[in-house]
């Protein structure tokens, strides 16, 4: 048996989704980014086939599959629309704490539509003040005689203008030592007092929407708290460090394959002293580089996604994945582009926008830095004596 | 009422890898050994069709392929677009098969899934033709085969009434022509080579990979089709001994030209060159 190998339905799998992508992404992946749209059409089309649900149990409208199987998808759709990628990669981030903390009510409410790819989901925890900086958050829910009065703004949000249902942590109140203590509540788009407010215009992943997100006064009912009151820290950090770090590491992992593939096109093609360019040495050293690269990051990866599947902690694997997937998307497309010279900065080859799409990976669910003390302390941790 | 249909796949080499296909100069057949093969690209419409029949009708839809074992990986795509069951017919004694001995064999095959689940097929679809071998003659030997009514080229198939006479239903069906296109029309069971303009076929959804796991895949080899169910193969039929067709010299035209070179004023090449392509027949009269 091999160390990492895939089961035949997960290779039928990528195959399915790599033929959708191939036909319904690839043709228009460049234009979305040049227009800055996310393709709504398209979105709907990949709940049809099940991607939108896929870790979702079936009793949901979901696929019954798992975290390995979601990194499947998401290599393969950002293989050539990372930004599509990310819209979906998000709307998972947004569903995962209505699957594991929401009351069968809530379950039964926003699941099947959200599997079904009839509406897309958001989960939004980052405010102006900064991301990382999780329990400082200052959006305000406040009891009310019934439900919560929210106010406060909410920032870098992706799926901000498009998202039916947002998922959103506020601070409800202060623990006996002065601490935020955060809750999470479901919103629904149109509700009273809650509208998506700037749109950020974003260097890459530009298939997906960025924005604010305003509260003011914003009403919610008492079936809007997700999870216990106070439960808030659990409920986003999980998502984040688990589903949202894992989501940007297969997105890395789809653009780091689709560098591959275009500098291995490109160094075939390419004929410079009578012969292409992929005989030169100096070529096959980069494409050397960029294939380790791709198949560390994969590793990395998968292995993660497959401890989530098997209800293992994770958090630190998925950290090194998502550090070390997003910083070599960004040097691989760097190496394609040396490798293509004057052709890697013309717009119509996708390399430019595969750099813009790593680069703007990074700061996806955590700088590079903030990985390395989420995995320095976990090491430091695991090594105690 | 509904319907049960078969549908013919051909596995194909995939159109990526070409490159690496080679021909065999002594049985003068293409070594696809080594390189992944796709489903016949037309023959996914095919199973569009045959999808779109029994979502309307209701019914039953098997998918049938004449192949080497590795086939079984193309069914299961079948199965996890929507087909209910895939049979593949697959034995040495099959190989070199030319479209005649496909044909029976596939007819075969087709006859064994009746006297199996005793009902007769209603239609049976296949792609037009294959991206490999191109000659598009499957279909309509399969319906001599049969003895059903065939239709090459089809590209739209929609059900008139149902006939009082046999309670069969009409269908009519249009054909591609050079400059346009034939109507016909026709009652089951029929056999249709199906056109790519037919329709778009249905991408596999991850439900439907889910569920082809669970779904019957049947192979057969020869010794399966037993002489005493009435449905035995003639080995006479089957394989290189089955096919008349024998292809011709295999080889590389020599494309290598001779080359002159020609020394004077450019005026004097020029009239050179033109006297030598008027000597080939090269017309040099400029028309405004």
């Amino acid at each position: 048996m091999h160390f990492f190998e895939f089961s035949e339905e997960q290779k039928m799998l990528r195959k399915a989704i790599r033929e959708f992508v191939e036909s319904e992404v690839a043709p228009l992946a460049s234009e979305w980014d040049e227009k800055d749209v996310c393709p709504g059409d398209v979105f709907k089309k990949l709940g049809e086939l099940g991607v939108n649900g896929i870790f979702v149990p079936e009793r949901y409208g979901g696929a019954g599959l798992g975290h390995v199987e979601r990194a499947i998808c998401l290599e393969e759709i950002s293989r050539h629309s990372a930004g599509l990628g990310m819209t979906i990669m998000t709307h998972h981030l947004g569903i995962y704490p209505i699957l594991q903390y929401g009351s069968d009510e809530q379950k039964d409410n926003y699941l099947p539509y959200l599997c079904s790819g009839a509406k897309i989901c958001g989960l939004a925890v980052t405010e102006p003040g900064g991301g990382s900086d999780f329990s400082g958050q200052k959006t305000l829910a406040e009891k009310a005689d019934t439900g919560w009065i929210v106010n406060g703004r909410k920032c870098f949000i992706t799926n901000s203008h498009n998202a039916d249902v947002t998922v959103f942590t506020a601070k409800t109140g202060e623990d006996e030592k002065g601490r935020n203590k955060l809750s999470a509540f479901i919103v629904e788009r149109g509700a009273k007092g809650f509208e998506p407010g700037r749109k950020e215009h974003k260097l890459g992943l530009r298939a997906s929407v960025t924005g604010d997100l305003v509260f003011a006064d914003a009403k919610l009912s008492d079936a809007a708290l997700l999870g216990k009151e106070g439960g808030g820290s659990r409920i986003g950090m999980e998502g984040i460090s688990e589903i949202g770090r894992g989501g940007m590491s297969a997105i890395a992992v789809g653009i780091l394959r689709g560098c591959l593939e275009e500098a291995i096109k490109f160094a075939n093609e390419r004929i410079v002293y009578g012969k292409p360019i992929a005989k030169l040495q100096a070529i096959q050293f980069e494409i050397a580089k960029i294939r380790t690269s791709y198949e560390a990051a994969r590793l990395l990866t998968y292995y993660a996604a497959s401890l989530k599947d098997a209800a293992l902690p994770c958090a630190n694997e998925v950290a090194t994945a998502k550090l070390y997937s997003t910083e070599a998307s960004v040097e691989a497309a760097k190496r394609t582009m040396d490798l293509m010279g004057g052709y890697g900065v013309i717009n119509e080859y996708a390399v430019g926008r595969f750099l813009r799409d790593a680069l703007t990976s990074i700061p996806s669910g955590g700088t590079s830095h903030i990985h390395q003390i989420v995995i320095a302390g976990g090491t430091l941790k695991d090594f105690q004596a | 009422m509904p319907y049960n249909v078969a549908v013919c796949i051909k596995p194909v080499p995939d159109p990526k890898y070409y490159d690496r296909i080679t021909i065999d100069p002594q049985r003068k057949t293409i070594v696809r050994s080594g390189i992944p093969t796709m489903i016949n690209p037309v023959d996914k419409n095919a199973v569009e069709a045959a999808m779109q029949l029994r979502e309307r009708f209701g019914g039953y839809v098997a998918a049938i392929s004449m192949a080497p074992p590795d086939a079984r990986e193309i069914l299961r795509e079948v199965l996890a677009m929507g087909a209910d069951a895939a049979y593949l017919l697959s034995d040495r004694a099959f190989g070199g098969a030319d479209t005649l001995a496909t044909s029976y064999t596939l007819y075969k095959g087709l006859k064994k899934i009746e006297l199996e689940r005793g009902l007769p097929f209603d239609f049976v679809f296949c792609g037009c033709e294959s991206a490999d071998g191109a000659t598009a003659q499957v279909s309509s030997q399969l319906g001599e085969w049969l003895a059903f009514p065939h239709l090459w080229n089809v590209f739209s198939i929609e059900s008139v009434s149902p006939d009082s006479s046999g309670g069969r239903e009409s269908f009519k069906l249009r054909t591609k022509i050079e400059n346009g296109f034939m109507e016909w029309v026709g009652r089951t069971p029929l056999v249709l080579g199906v056109s790519r303009e037919m329709n778009k076929p249905r991408f596999t959804s991850v439900m439907g990979i889910m569920k082809a796991k669970n779904k019957p895949l049947t192979v057969w080899g020869l010794a399966d089709f037993a002489e005493d169910d009435g449905h035995g193969m003639d080995s006479g039929l089957i394989g290189l001994s089955g096919s008349p067709t024998q292809p011709g010299e295999i080889f590389t035209p020599d494309l290598k030209r001779s080359g002159e070179t020609l020394t004077g004023t450019p005026e004097e090449i020029v009239e050179r060159i033109f006297a030598v392509m008027r000597s080939n027949g090269v017309s040099l009269v400029f028309e405004p």
